[in-house]
């Protein structure tokens, strides 16, 4: 069986746990073994991006110690995947593991690109009967090229509804601790996407990003919004099957 | 925070909010858009102009010392003067003396970027010398005593009837909201002052090395009158716009236009080199150009940086700005707004003063997409994030918080730990109601929207549930 290492975002460990057990559940269920290493934390993301590259980089050079030895790594962030495979040649450039960081770059996948790019699946037998809209967010957009992978895998849930968001590809406004240091631009980036997305007419916006999500789904709640998010992950984890999801199910034997 | 840090989150916490303002932009930002896409399909390949400037630019920038010079050279030769200028101030006052000695009491000016930058209007002003900005957004901009809002259109902010107002108010005309009728009341009004100034300043899109020319681009028409009728020309322009050939802007000129405005080409595309010579009918007596520094030479010798002085001003990064979308091009309280600013204008100012630039941003990198010659701005933001920190420009508690975090994250045990705190405090803060409010510790966050559930278990913790601790 073929064998992925989980890396879970810090934000995602603490905030979004479901989003990784749903993350979980799909890879097994296309025949993954799936392992969890842990004693990872944190990528060093938050530090790097606030300019604080001293900081950022041990926790980068533990990053690539605690996965040195895993054959693939997948992530649900294409924000924390990016750090990985874009940002640490150039944060660890000068240190020893700085070729190690690289190849460990080529191994590691954000969860939409893995399923479609590396695995070939398309269709993971889930079953999601409602109107949703995808939100395209920037570092998997722009970073990684993230594009078509969740339309395609969402074109094959069943029941899904996929419509089109609004000017999809502009910024939600989260982008880390500027939405708290920049909170007034961060909201009215945010209250944008809101409204396209209740232009839309969906009752879901997805994403291959929790961070984006917990922002969007944070300003749709205080603007008393109808429309929900949900990670990808957690669409591509329901399956038809009723009660399922309550099942403890995608409990792969060890 | 600086000065000028608070000044900005007071303006952009105003401009945020401001629905009518958002509408403004975001509508012609909408019409910018349409013709940049229709414009990009006339080229053959579109990717393919986009490299070919860049290395242009790259060529141009990496031998500034080369080009410069024989630029020099050629422009001599022609009967004109170039002026060094390493500072804003050296070229102030170049200009200025150039002004007195030849008694100019009145300006045209043409649309100069480089002119805000050094503040030239201001100090021309104050020797009492009349200066009239003949670039339509320029002209009405000046009217409503503001800086331009952006570096291409500079009165993006306004709509028709806030121009009408404005022109029925300060220049007596009637009342209209026919767009062609605004332009020729503007035309009408600026037509006398081409006529009477004793000087005409102009910026430069670009200097072409071999040819020894600068070359102008505008829509309207008034650079051509603001270079030629007036008895001197002063053209004003960063080194960095050197490029080495002519032939080079068979290329730049309709990216320049496709990336600025969705034109072909721009409507006048108009090449100088020098004063008028015996036997021409038009053109100035005197050529004058002054090439300005002020900061570019240290961006140049920073080999991180330097490709950022490939840019041609197109705006283009400022327009597919979702932030400059949000708070507009006043609030940053700089000449050059949007990415291209907040990565420019803290090197040029100074970190200390306006580092908080490069960090109002959400690195969503639309600005490195549309970037015509590939400059990569958002991983410059980093880079000035970076160099910020190292200059020390933030907050002794930042920095202690920082190191707090760096601690926690250097062990599981602690990360699973404090995670787990952290989020027990939340549950019972906000369980008692009291999300959103000063108590809140999540307040920075919930001020502007809902906190996320705190769920009981981390996914560590459903993980060891579901498959045993090992």
């Amino acid at each position: 069986m073929p064998k992925v290492s989980l890396f879970i975002p810090c934000f995602v460990d603490q905030l979004n746990p479901q989003v990784g057990m749903d993350v979980v559940r799909v890879l097994r269920r296309i025949g993954y073994e799936v392992d969890f290493p842990e004693a990872q934390t944190c990528c060093g993301q938050p530090a790097f991006n606030t300019g604080y590259w001293d900081e950022a980089r041990p926790l980068a050079e533990r990053f690539v110690r605690v996965f040195g030895s895993a054959e693939v790594v997948v992530s649900p962030s294409g924000s924390c995947t990016t750090m990985v495979k874009s940002f640490y040649p150039e944060l660890l450039a000068g240190t020893p593991l700085h070729d190690d960081a690289v190849k460990l770059g080529e191994r590691v996948y954000e969860f939409t690109q893995f399923l479609v790019k590396v695995a070939k699946v398309t269709d993971v037998g889930a079953s999601f009967p409602h109107k949703v809209t995808v939100h395209d967010s920037c570092h998997g957009l722009r970073e990684l090229h993230i594009k078509q992978e969740p339309r395609e895998l969402l074109k094959n849930v069943r029941g899904l509804e996929l419509v089109d968001l609004p000017y999809g590809e502009e910024c939600c406004g989260f982008g880390g601790a500027f939405s708290v240091k920049y909170a007034m631009i961060s909201a009215a980036m945010g209250d944008t996407k809101a409204g396209n997305i209740e232009k839309s007419g969906a009752e879901y916006v997805t994403a291959a990003d929790p961070s984006c999500l917990m922002h969007i789904e944070g300003i749709l709640r205080r603007k008393k919004s109808n429309a929900r998010t949900i990670h990808v992950a957690s669409i591509l984890a329901q399956t038809a099957a009723a009660g399922e999801k309550a099942s403890a199910a995608g409990r792969g034997p060890r | 925070m600086s000065t000028a840090g608070q000044e900005f989150l007071r303006k952009a916490a105003e401009k945020s909010s401001d629905l009518v303002h958002r509408g403004i932009v975001r509508w012609n930002i909408d019409q910018y858009d349409t013709g940049v896409g229709k414009g990009k399909t006339r080229f053959a390949d579109w990717s393919a102009a986009r490299q070919r400037c860049h290395d242009i630019k790259w060529e141009g920038v990496n031998h500034l010392d080369k080009y410069l010079l024989q630029f020099e050279q050629k422009v001599k030769e022609n009967g004109g003067h170039v002026f060094w200028a390493e500072t804003g101030e050296e070229a102030r006052q170049y200009i200025c003396d150039v002004a007195a000695r030849h008694g100019v009491k009145k300006v045209v000016k043409s649309k100069s970027m480089v002119s805000e930058e050094i503040h030239l209007a201001q100090a021309m002003e104050k020797m009492g010398i009349e200066v009239v900005e003949t670039d339509l957004g320029e002209f009405i901009v000046q009217l409503r005593n503001e800086p331009p809002y952006h570096i291409v259109t500079p009165a993006m902010h306004l709509n028709r009837q806030q121009v009408s107002k404005l022109f029925h108010e300060k220049l007596g005309a009637a009342e209209t909201l026919d767009p062609p009728e605004l332009v020729a009341i503007a035309r009408r009004w600026l037509r006398k002052d081409f006529f009477s100034a004793e000087m005409g300043i102009s910026g430069a899109n670009f200097i072409i090395a071999d040819a020894g020319m600068l070359t102008i681009t505008t829509n309207e028409g008034n650079g051509r009158l603001s270079t030629s009728v007036p008895r001197i020309h002063v053209a004003l322009t960063g080194i960095e716009k050197v490029i080495p050939r002519l032939q080079d802007l068979a290329t730049l000129w309709p990216t320049l236009a496709t990336t600025g405005t969705g034109q072909p080409i721009t409507c006048y595309n108009t090449l100088m080199g020098g004063a008028r010579r015996a036997g021409e009918v038009d053109g100035p007596e005197e050529f004058h150009v002054v090439l300005v520094d002020n900061g570019r030479s240290e961006l140049l010798a920073d080999l991180e940086q330097r490709e950022v002085l490939h840019c041609i001003r197109c705006g283009a990064c400022i327009n597919a700005c979702p932030v400059f979308r949000n708070i507009g091009g006043h609030a940053y309280g700089v000449t050059y707004p949007g990415p291209i600013g907040s990565v420019l204008e803290p090197r040029l100012l100074g970190f200390k003063e306006y580092q908080h630039l490069s960090f109002a941003s959400s690195l969503c990198g639309a600005c490195t997409d549309v970037c015509p010659v590939h400059i990569e701005l958002h991983h410059h933001l980093l880079h000035n994030r970076r160099n910020a920190i190292h200059e020390g420009t933030h907050s002794a508690s930042e920095r202690l918080g920082i190191k707090l975090f760096r601690w926690m994250m250097m062990s599981a045990r602690r990360f699973r730990f404090f995670g787990w705190l952290g989020r027990m405090a939340l549950r019972v803060i906000h369980g008692m109601g009291l999300e959103g409010t000063v108590l809140d510790p999540m307040r920075p966050w919930t001020k502007d929207r809902a906190a996320p559930a705190m769920p009981r278990e981390s996914f560590r913790d459903l993980w060891r549930k579901q498959n045993g601790v090992r």
